[in-house]
């Protein structure tokens, strides 16, 4: 996994609240056995009217926030289906984080398996990243996940709380399925222990 | 008090595997479901790794999303979806994975057949690539919902690395009213608490009105705790879930069946519990919901009216703005004279056989309106057979329904069955997102009763006035 320390980025606002996994990637695109090339369809049905134009009201379609790498986002952003291809899509867009008041739980675990960042500000915190977006041509922020810290050339400051074993483990780009493997006597133990559950299968 | 533990904690410090300093801890996965959609990228990750799957027997696989509801044996005309369906059955041959294929007796929506299998048991912890596994958390389990990358990591260790959730208590006071089923009361709580309003918590449903309810009702209802942003939802074990499970094809039997019930008696939460929140409903307050925008808090009673904005915060009042844009519909309008063309009764809340048995009784001796096309869609082979015994099928044709073949269908319409731009849906399912049910349609999400009745009607109505042959 790309380990994710510190990244300095255009920022790009969506403001909307309840971002779904339906918005984000559509389920017409789930049926792809790969994962990658999932960018292409990231918010296709905002980005694109039914004959594929372009709908040039859709933020990410502006020519100013091309580029953009860091994604700001109302209140629980990522709800709905447990889709992994909502954090593929937003990566292989080209984007390292998404900076909202709250995210839904599978979205914030499914990013941290793709050194994609979820970065949990006050709701305050986000309107001012979100309204200097919207105001500031090229508006560029830092995430620091080193210090925790989210800051930009205009004086703001913020700091944001994480789980310290996901903060390692995105630092280090750790694949989190070698660390349990570690476990592995312990694992056996716990079988011996507790049987299968099942009737035999007929 | 000290010592008294809720059912959640019974559950969760009996799978612990380890507690790593530093770490999350590591809990065991009794039962791992699989479906064709979240699951080939897995796959590939254990054969880029070298690894295998660590037990085959506590994984079991069928397809759901993409299949279509034709008569089976159609061919599969979406080619990227046939190539999805094949990587699963390849799969599954390769690591030794039971598969309940396309044209298994057993095949089924996953959230539907894991508990009519027996697979699905008190106590157990299950996952699944899927959010909508806290369905079942109705036989009290511990089963959430999982990305790609944990399948993966349960593939490979049958384990989980976890943050331990927060817990909450929804205690549901009195009794649900006739004609008032367990998809309002799922409504109402979203409405009441949001859809975020239980983010970082497994929820436990209490109280008279739950313990009421049948196990297919208290699936609806846990199926439900992922859209208002819990990792899971649980009804505690008691007679009515132990009466489900018996005989059932994977249920143990003989002693291992007493041991295991005598497990399940044991896991209810202790009466000095605590929760980290509490919510309290009262059942009388309730009555039969329609949704009326884009995500499943947006709910009115279904003799209210389309809300308006006073009083709304800038930020709930342009999502408030945005969803009613997208669904056609303007404030004040009231919800019974929403005129609707499609109605779907199916999905992994509300498509087992009480399901169909509730909208077969509301839509015996009537027909369809002829402005609406309505389709039922069993939720697993075993479901579609027993509605078939019971004559079922009969009710809804003769009433101008579409009978069809067991898959998710248009709850996401992965499948060819989706909305037309525009039209308008009366749904039994779980989601009323932008574009769900297919780009530019419009979902309201409703019970059984309630779709059946609209589609009778062409527009919503109350139950509670409806006259029943």
């Amino acid at each position: 996994m790309k380990p994710f320390t510190v990244h300095r980025g255009r920022v790009a606002p969506l403001d909307r609240v309840n971002v779904d996994t339906d918005q984000i990637i559509p389920k017409q695109f789930l049926k792809r056995i790969e994962k990658t090339g999932f960018g292409q369809f990231l918010f296709n049905d905002w980005r694109f009217s039914n004959e594929g134009k372009k709908n040039p009201e859709f933020v990410l379609n502006e020519p100013r926030y091309e580029g953009a790498t860091l994604l700001v986002a109302g209140k629980n952003f990522g709800c709905g289906s447990s889709r992994e291809h909502a954090v593929w899509a937003l990566a292989d867009f080209g984007f390292r984080a998404v900076i909202s008041s709250s995210f839904a739980d599978i979205f914030s675990n499914n990013s941290t398996k793709n050194g994609f960042l979820t970065v949990v500000l006050r709701e305050e915190e986000v309107a001012i990243l979100m309204k200097r977006a919207f105001e500031i041509d090229d508006y560029q922020i830092t995430v620091d996940l080193e210090k925790c810290e989210v800051r930009d050339d205009q004086g703001f400051r913020a700091n944001f709380a994480i789980d310290s074993f996901v903060r390692h483990c995105l630092l280090n780009g750790l694949d989190d399925i070698g660390l349990t493997l570690q476990h592995a006597a312990e694992i056996d133990e716990f079988e011996r222990l507790h049987p299968m559950p099942f009737a035999s299968q007929a | 008090m000290v010592g008294q533990q809720t059912l959640f904690q019974k559950i969760w410090d009996r799978h612990l595997v380890a507690q790593p300093a530093g770490r999350s801890p590591i809990i065991y996965i009794d039962l791992h479901l699989v479906h064709e959609v979240t699951s080939p990228q897995a796959f590939d990750g254990l054969r880029a790794a070298g690894r295998k799957v660590r037990r085959p027997t506590r994984t079991v696989a069928t397809v759901d999303h993409n299949v279509p509801t034709e008569p089976r044996g159609t061919p599969i005309t979406d080619l990227i979806a046939a190539r999805q369906i094949a990587a699963l059955q390849q799969n599954c041959k390769e690591f030794g994975i039971q598969l309940f294929d396309m044209d298994s007796p057993e095949q089924g929506i996953v959230h539907v057949i894991g508990p009519e299998l027996g697979l699905t048991q008190p106590g157990m912890t299950i996952v699944c690539g899927d959010s909508h596994t806290s369905t079942h958390g109705a036989f009290g389990a511990l089963a959430f919902g999982i990305g790609t990358s944990e399948v993966e990591h349960v593939l490979a260790t049958q384990c989980l690395a976890q943050q331990k959730p927060k817990t909450m208590k929804i205690d549901v006071r009195g009794r649900l009213a006739d004609g008032v089923t367990a998809k309002d009361l799922a409504l109402g709580i979203i409405g009441q608490i949001g859809t975020d309003g239980a983010t970082g918590h497994v929820i436990e449903y209490a109280g008279p009105a739950v313990r009421a309810l049948s196990m297919e009702g208290r699936m609806t209802l846990c199926n439900m705790s992922i859209e208002a942003g819990a990792r899971a939802g649980m009804v505690a074990p008691d007679e009515t879930t132990i009466s489900y499970l018996k005989g059932k094809k994977f249920a143990p039997t003989g002693k291992a069946w007493e041991q295991a019930v005598a497990y399940w008696r044991s896991l209810p939460s202790d009466g000095g519990a605590q929760f980290d929140k509490v919510v309290e409903i009262d059942a009388a307050q309730l009555c039969p919901f329609v949704t009326w925008g884009t995500n499943p808090g947006m709910v009115a009673p279904v003799t209210g009216r389309v809300p308006g904005m006073n009083g709304l915060k800038e930020a709930e009042r342009r999502a408030t703005e945005l969803a009613l844009q997208y669904m056609g519909l303007e404030p004040g309008r009231k919800i019974e004279d929403i005129n609707i063309d499609r109605v779907f009764i199916g999905s992994c809340t509300n498509s087992r056989i009480e399901d169909l048995r509730a909208a077969a009784r509301v839509a015996k001796g009537h027909h369809v309106s002829t402005k609406v096309r309505a389709m039922v869609v069993p939720g697993s082979q075993a479901v579609k057979r027993a509605a078939e015994q019971e004559g079922l099928h009969r009710i809804f044709q003769d009433a101008g329904f579409e009978w069809r073949e067991s898959g998710c269908s248009m709850c996401l319409g992965m499948n060819p069955d989706i909305l037309q731009p525009g039209e308008r849906c009366a749904s039994t399912s779980n989601r009323n997102f932008e574009g769900r049910q297919g780009r530019g349609g419009r979902t309201h999400l409703v019970s059984p009763m309630m779709a059946a009745a609209a589609a009778i009607a062409g527009h919503f109505t109350d139950i509670r006035n409806w006259k029943f042959e």
